[in-house]
Formats: C-alpha cells, structure tokens, sequence
C-alpha cells in the first residue's frame, strides 16, 4: 500500500472561521478516496487545500502539515506551481476557457512552455482519448469550447487537467450540474482514471461515493468523524453520526 | 367596472409610453434631416472633392477644405486614445485584479469622480500647466499642438477606459481564473492569457466609447491646439499646432452668417463627424459579433 498524500494535524480557518480542525488522513496511491458530508462541513476547504488553491482566499490561515509524495506541501519556499501542476483539480461546474477546444486543452502544456505544434497535438488526442471525449469533438477542435453540453464540458476540463501530468486529480462535486448519463459517464471515466491516477472526490450523491470509491471520509463541522474503506463506512459504520447521516437522517 | 376602469389606465399608460418613444425618435429623426439638408449644400458648393480633401479652410477667400481639420482630429484621436489605452489598461487591469480592496475602494470612486469633471475645466488646466510644461520641455513657441491635444484629451478619456475595462475584467468569473490556476499557471499567465481574452469585448467596448468621446471634444481642445486650420507637416508632426472638426465648428459657429457658404460648410463638418461616427458603431458591432463567434458566447 502507497501512500500518496499525508495530511497530519491540519487546520484551517477563514478569518475567524475555524473551517477544519486537526484533519488527519492518508490518501492511497490509484485509489479513489470519497469525502462526503453535509454542505458547509469543509468538503471543499479540505480538497483545496491538497492543492494549495485556499491560498487565493485572502483571509485563509494553515496550521499543520500536508506531505505529497514526501514532500510537505505547506513548506514556506516551496513553489505551489508544481503543486499544482501535479494535483489537478476539476470543479463542480464545468470551467472550460472561452477559447476553442484545442486552445483549452493545450493551454496547460503552453503555460509550462511547450510550443512545438506536433507535441501539443499529440496532448490534445491523447487526453481526449483519456477523458473519453475524442470520439465526439475530434472534428471540432477549433470550435469554442463553450459550444459543448455541459457533459462534454466536465470531460474536456478532465482532460484539461491530464495535460500537464498530475500524479493526483482532486474532483469537487463534479457531477452536481449534470444530468444522469453525463453523470455515469464522468463515474466510468473516473473508475478508468483510477488506474493511472490517484483519485480524491467530493461528493454529495451517496450512492455516488458507494459506487466508485475505495475509501470513504466523513466530514461534519471541519472535523473527520470517521475515515474507512468505503465498504465499511456503508455497511458497518462506527459513529453513530455517520449512520444518521448515510440513512439520511440528516444533511 | 372596476376591471373596465383598470383597462383603461393600462391602455394610458401604453399610449403615453409610445408618445414619448415616438416624440424621441422624432426629434432625432429631426435632428438628422436637418444636419444632412444643412450639410449637403456645403457639399455641392464646395464640390465634393475638394470639400473633403482640399487642405485649405479659409473664410477670407471662402475656400473650405476639410483636410487639416480631418487629419487633426485623427492625430488628436489617434494620440489622446493611445495615451488612454496605454496608461488605462494597465491601471484597470491593476485595480480589478492586484490592488487591494482598501486602495480599490478609494481608487475606484475618484477615477469615477474624473468623469464628472466638466471639460472647459480640464482645458483650462491644460493652459496653465500642460501648454507651459510642454513649451519648457520640447522648447515650443507657446505648446498649442496636437501634442497638447492628445495628452489633455487621453487624460479625458481615461475614466472611460479604466472604468469599463475594469468592469469587464472584475465580471470575468472566478471560475476561470481558479481553472488557470489549478494547472500550475501563475497570477500573471492567467490575467494574460484567460482574464484579459475573456474580458476583451468589454475592453474593446472602453476604447470604442474613448474614440467617441475624443472625437467629439470640443471645448478643452480649443483651448491647447492652437486653432489654426493648417495641414501639418510632416502629416504626423504632433509638434505643431492645428485644429479638429469639432474646434472648427465651435469656432466660426458664432459668425457665420445663416444661409452663407460658410455656414453650410460647418454643417459640412457635422455631417462628415455623424458618418465617421455611426462607421465606427458598425465596426464595434462587428467586432462583438466575431469575437462571441470565436468564445462562444455573449
Ligand atoms: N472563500 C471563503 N471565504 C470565507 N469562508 C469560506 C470560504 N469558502 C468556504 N468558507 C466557509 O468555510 C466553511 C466550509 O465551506 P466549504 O469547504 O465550502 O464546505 P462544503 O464544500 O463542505 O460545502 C463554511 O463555513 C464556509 O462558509
Ligand atoms: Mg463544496
């Protein structure tokens, strides 16, 4: 079992807004790691903070640490670009650039520098096979990206972030504005990511979480009440609180 | 009855939202047919050729040339929106995407505030401080020029510019800006290369609106280009002193006797800015309608 990310004694908090406490976690290696819990519990805090995006809240302070690949990402000169070149991200809502299909997805390589024509074109198919999306937009590449459905969007902006080669890919919610089929398509794509990818996923859809997680975290006011395998987590929890809220009790 | 009563008020209220439509369209509709009836003899008079490209405007021998006032209003719109793009952008970009929220709330309101100045006041600070310092610097006989002209009138345009980019570029979602940013792109590659694309009909917008408000200036380049209707030489020469359509009129308005040759020739001038003007809305609306083709979007 690897190991990818190790978050130890982390804590963050917006201005006075203490939004996690003392989060302790391992995230394995080509796995999928589920994070569910009622809205407002830090879901989202917690999976942008794996990839340093809280630093653009200006009012955001960290305390403990988070290790990548054994590296200790809260580090004070460390450089948060290759952070982030190397744990992607996908939002909830689709974010593709106002640029066409090609332009959003070379434009990672580009920042980093990549100008030779050939190497970006191969990017472009190649993540688009990746993200199961060539087969329906390899004739309009030059198209805007804003002209896909919103299904197509999510995959193009996964393919987006396959560009520059992370190791981790963080979803927040990324289904919660598509309809079912959209839906089971992104849960396909990312049941095949897994093999190549370590996965980290918000989600509020608890079927969701049981279907294409191998571990599941249960978050409730900044705090883990219980991290487990999926299975557990579903089947057999410890904290009464999880059970109330996978039974739908409350949330 | 009740209900009969509630219909007649609403048929009031339309009649009278109508009229006042129609009496708007009307009075422009006026304005218009007026300007061209006007403006037409100026053009038959003089002849159209030479009314348009003869470089002589001289009421003494009743030859009417509008070359030097048109290429004095393109140099003056050309040199005053330069110097706007060039300082306005950066600043709008500065105050939407780096300054900080204390600095951009003081700074926002005053550039704001710059708007409402009246012009005669900016010309007035021209004479004394920019037509001196220009004089003293580039050794000028007196600093009227088109020079003067531009940067005057570039300060003029600036809240124009730094308030309608700024706007844009604040509305371009956040969304985006944190899609950049999740690939590892810094601050400034993400302004560069998704902000200020994703804002740029907007800022096209800012400078579309600059060049009209330039254009039609009047009062503040009177008093810094000199007011002579010269054709300069070296055609760019921003050195020397001249004169704009929109000077032209204002000036020789007051005297033209009604019905004269001469006063059908500044109606001449309107007509030519009111065609210059409505060439330069199409070209906006062309420029909106490619730019949504290419993103996809309004
Ligand atoms: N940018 C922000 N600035 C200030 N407070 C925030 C910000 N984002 C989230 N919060 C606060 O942090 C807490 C956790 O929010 P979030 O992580 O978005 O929860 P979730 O994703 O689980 O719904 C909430 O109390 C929320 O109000
Ligand atoms: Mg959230």
């Amino acid at each position: 079992m690897i190991i990818n990310i190790r978050v130890s004694d982390f804590n963050l908090w917006y201005g006075e807004n203490h939004a996690l406490k003392d989060i302790n976690m391992e995230i394995e290696k080509n796995k999928v790691t589920a994070i569910i819990g009622p809205s407002g519990c830090g879901k989202s805090t917690f999976i942008r903070s794996l990839n340093r995006m809280n630093d653009l809240v200006p009012s955001c302070i960290t305390k403990g640490d988070i290790f990548f690949d054994g590296m200790n990402i809260y580090e004070k000169d460390l450089d948060v670009y290759v952070i982030r070149k190397r744990v992607g991200m996908v939002f909830q809502k689709p974010n593709p650039f106002p640029m066409s299909v090609y332009d959003n997805i070379s434009y990672g390589p580009r920042i980093h520098g990549e100008k030779n024509k050939k190497k970006l074109d191969k990017i472009v198919e190649y993540t688009l096979k990746s993200a199961a999306l060539w087969d329906e937009v390899n004739d309009r590449l030059d198209d805007p990206a804003l002209g896909l459905s919103g299904g197509q969007q999510q995959r193009l902006c996964i393919a987006r972030t396959l560009t520059v080669k992370p190791d981790v890919i963080l979803f927040d919610e990324p289904c919660s504005a598509l309809d079912p089929i959209s839906t089971s398509k992104i849960e396909d794509l990312i049941r095949e990511l897994k093999e190549r990818y370590t996965i980290v996923i918000v989600t509020h859809n608890m079927q969701q979480a049981a279907r294409i997680s191998d571990y599941t975290a249960f978050f409730l006011l900044g705090e883990i009440i219980e991290f487990g395998s999926t299975l557990q987590i579903f089947e057999n929890p410890n904290d009464k609180r999880t059970e109330d809220y996978i039974t739908g009790k409350f949330g | 009855m009740r209900a009969n009563f509630k219909n007649i008020k609403e048929k009031l209220i339309e009649d009278l939202l109508f009229i006042a439509a129609i009496s708007s369209i009307v009075v422009i509709l006026f304005i218009f047919i007026f300007l061209m009836k006007e403006g037409a003899f100026a053009f038959l008079e003089n002849g159209v050729f030479n009314f348009i490209f003869g470089t002589k405007w001289r009421m003494e021998t009743g030859t009417y040339g509008m070359a030097p006032l048109i290429i004095g209003s393109l140099l003056v719109t050309i040199g005053a929106v330069g110097f706007a793009i060039v300082l306005g952008i950066p600043s709008a970009i500065f105050l939407s995407e780096l300054a900080p929220p204390r600095i951009g709330n003081i700074l926002k309101p005053t550039v704001e505030l710059l708007n409402s100045i009246p012009s005669i006041v900016y010309g007035f600070i021209g004479v004394v401080l920019l037509l001196t310092s220009l004089r003293d610097t580039f050794d000028m006989i007196d600093g009227h020029s088109f020079l003067a002209g531009s940067i005057l009138l570039g300060v003029m345009a600036l809240p124009t510019i730094i308030t309608i980019s700024d706007d844009a570029i604040t509305a371009v979602p956040k969304d985006l800006r944190e899609g950049s940013m999740a690939l590892g792109a810094t601050r400034w590659q993400t302004i560069r290369r998704v902000v200020l694309p994703s804002a740029i009909s907007g800022i096209m917008a800012s400078i579309l609106l600059a060049i009209g408000r330039v254009l039609g200036e009047t009062m503040a380049i009177m008093l810094v280009v000199g007011c002579v209707a010269r054709f300069p030489s070296p055609f760019f020469n921003f050195f020397q002193s001249g004169d704009t359509m929109t000077a032209r009129i204002a000036s020789e308005m007051g005297e033209a006797a009604r019905g004269s040759l001469q006063y059908h020739s500044l109606f001449g001038i309107g007509v030519l800015l009111l065609i210059i003007v409505t060439v330069l809305n199409v070209i906006a609306d062309l420029i909106r309608v490619r730019i949504q083709k290419k993103v996809g979007r309004g």
